[in-house]
């Protein structure tokens, strides 16, 4: 492909640049800086914050109990992640290969749930699992049925429903956590899936792999950037999750980002509170650069 | 351009992620664009005819801020907070625009200490005197310099009747036992667990030691798997929807639901509970410190802390609003629990050497 240099044409370049870098600068980095260096600082009485280069509060945030409590969300996170592959990509296949007429349908489908606020979202999803909700109304019903069917065929009924524990637990963090990412995984997974030479699956069905193996063997190492963005762009926000916990969680559902928001909000820590949160973008920090030493290797030609 | 052939021509993350990026722009604009209104007219007083109102949900009277707007021309817009933590860090970096608020006791205390509060104008206020003396004054606010009291609620155990053998009047249902296993829910306020739980104990809730935070800690972690949920001071939709059988919460939030369901009660336990009081203050940086007043003045006339107190069902220290009140309203037992239980009770004060430690014990009772 013919790119232009940006080296050869610097003015150009500066002029569609300017507005962006000032928007990253004073929107992006300044806030960020002042909150990295309240994680140097001191609670000086109620309001004022004393930077004094103390490392605490970094001491704190690595003690056993948040180290265990970001082990936690990491491995949250993985599974929201690792679910939303599993669910993702047969979806993002399907888009693939759906037809022209379709495609469009299938992904504002995708989309449809950005149209709603995460919150709003979140608690539709409460009503539908709550002790008297829909989902258990739903089993409720099922269940009476087939009570029923036994009864008419002159067996013992069953026991009466006790509703399931489908909220405030850590089940629900997670099937919430994977309804609120799944799009982001399923658009990378579609955008690396539909630049996919189709030639290269039928030869490798021709030459008698079959379905499966097709896929294991020339799809998935065909859409692995797309399989690694999707895994970034799921990963990183699930980690700072801290809306669905703190709703759908139950006693032991807090994450790092609950216990973050907590020193802003309660207990009025600040220094404590940006320690934790730059740890946080450190983790993510190591998990791009992880990913892009990745993208070094030369990708399959 | 078709929408769709945006999402077909991003190749790779970084331009979806500029097509998805540019959505979330135009979003924030538009609701920018909605804030700046041009300038309304003046009023006497030599202040623009608006003011505007921090308050908590569902914590006014139906028509009072219309009321107010008819009686004085001032347009009243009322944003809402849910807690005490949210509105202290939003005035941290400075009042954002606001001319009243409702803080509960112990953060006018720490907000007066922290030069958040503007001294209130007695003069400007007459209706101070509707006030019960006994809530004049008061710790947290010697002679009532930056806060008049708006209401007044103790925490206490929402129930629901039909799932419990008997009414719950001990903690120890919620603390100390699993009978309600599974059912319960606490509040998530890390400093009213605490010192509750002290209470329960036999303690003041003011003379708590790093050893009782220690103890308590523990007994809250053996008690942890009994417990459904922590909750934002939502418990009585928790107790509302079938989720919880038994919820701490406040007198007045569980009034309100009473209405709507007869199968739930509320009961302050025989060992005694929390008091909270919430506020009305006019925070430092106030732009219509003048119309704040009148607003203040306006929300202690009897007659309209009457509909005020209609609607919300807390128990009000207005004495000349209570007396406008109903009988069901007067002798409700739980807008206004026993006096023999009410004497247990004590207000929160300000605390900042313990907060820190509830706070981090509290994380810890939540990973365990």
């Amino acid at each position: 492909m013919a790119e232009q240099d940006w080296k050869t044409n610097r003015r150009v370049f500066a002029a569609v640049s300017l507005p962006t870098l000032f928007w990253i600068i004073v929107f992006f980095v300044v806030p960020m800086a002042i909150v990295w260096l309240y994680s140097f600082g001191e609670n000086k009485g109620l309001t004022e914050i004393d930077i004094s280069g103390t490392l605490d509060n970094y001491k704190r945030a690595t003690e056993w109990l948040y180290v265990t409590i970001f082990g936690k969300s990491f491995a949250v996170a993985a599974l929201v992640t690792l679910i939303c592959l599993i669910v993702g990509f047969p979806v993002a296949m399907a888009i693939t290969f759906a037809g022209e007429k379709w495609r469009p349908w299938l992904l504002l489908g995708i989309m449809l749930p950005f149209w709603t606020n995460l919150l709003v979202r979140t608690y539709a999803l409460m009503i539908l699992l709550g002790s008297q909700g829909y989902a258990n109304k739903g089993l409720g019903a099922l269940w009476e049925g087939t009570s029923w069917v036994k009864t008419l065929v002159g067996l013992q009924p069953l026991p009466t429903w006790e509703p399931v524990q489908l909220l405030f637990n850590n089940f629900a963090v997670v099937f919430g956590l994977v309804y609120v990412h799944l799009p982001f995984m399923v658009l990378p997974l579609y955008a690396a899936l539909d630049r996919l030479d189709r030639s290269l699956i039928e030869a490798s069905l021709d030459l008698g792999a079959g379905h499966f193996r097709t896929i294991m063997r020339i799809v998935v190492p065909l859409a692995a950037p797309g399989i690694v963005a999707g895994v970034m762009i799921t990963l990183i926000p699930a980690l700072g999750a801290y809306l669905t916990p703190d709703l759908m969680g139950g006693t032991d559902s807090q994450m790092i980002a609950n216990v973050i928001e907590r020193q802003f909000k309660k207990a009025n820590d600040w220094p404590f509170g940006a320690a934790l949160s730059f740890l946080l973008i450190y983790a993510m920090f190591a998990l791009i650069a992880i990913q892009s030493m990745r993208r070094k290797v030369p990708e399959v030609g | 351009m078709d929408p769709f052939e945006v999402i077909k021509q991003t190749r790779g993350r970084r331009s979806l992620l500029q097509a998805l990026g540019v959505a979330a722009v135009g979003i924030s604009f538009g609701g920018l664009a909605a804030c700046s209104k041009g300038e309304g007219k003046k009023l006497a007083n030599g202040e623009e005819a608006k003011l505007n109102f921090y308050n908590w949900d569902t914590y006014i009277g139906e028509t009072t801020l219309d009321d107010f707007k008819q009686a004085t021309g001032v347009d009243v817009t009322m944003d809402l907070f849910d807690s005490n933590d949210v509105l202290f860090a939003k005035f941290k970096a400075g009042n954002p625009g606001y001319d009243v608020i409702v803080p509960s006791n112990d953060f006018v205390e720490r907000m007066a200490k922290a030069d958040m509060l503007m001294p209130l104008d007695h003069a400007q206020i007459p209706n101070k005197k509707n006030i019960d003396a006994a809530y004049i004054n008061v710790e947290y606010d010697l002679q009532r310099k930056y806060s008049m009291p708006y209401t007044w609620l103790a925490l206490g155990i929402g129930y629901r009747k039909s799932k419990v053998k008997a009414a719950p009047d001990s903690w120890k249902v919620l603390f100390d036992s699993a009978e309600y296993a599974g059912r319960i829910a606490w509040l998530s306020e890390a400093g009213d667990m605490f010192r509750l739980y002290g209470k329960y104990l036999g303690k003041s809730v003011n003379a708590l030691t790093p050893a009782d935070i220690a103890t308590i800690e523990k007994m809250m972690i053996k008690q942890k798997p009994n417990v459904k949920k922590f909750h934002e001071d939502d418990g009585q939709d928790l107790l509302l929807k079938g989720d919880c059988d038994l919820v701490l919460e406040y007198n007045g939030d569980i009034a309100q639901i009473m209405v709507e369901d007869k199968d739930i009660d509320f009961v302050v336990p025989k060992e005694g509970s929390q008091l909270n009081s919430d506020n009305l203050c006019i925070p430092k940086g106030a732009p219509h410190p003048k119309n704040a007043h009148a607003f203040i003045n306006y929300m202690l006339d009897a007659e309209v802390d009457k509909k005020i107190t209609e609607t919300i069902l807390f128990p009000t220290p207005n004495s000349a609003a209570k007396a406008l009140m109903p009988d069901s309203y007067k002798n409700n037992p739980v807008i206004f629990p026993p006096a023999d239980v009410l004497a247990k009770c004590e207000y929160a004060r300000f605390n900042p050497e313990l907060q820190p430690l509830y706070e981090e014990a509290f994380t810890r009772v939540r990973a365990a």
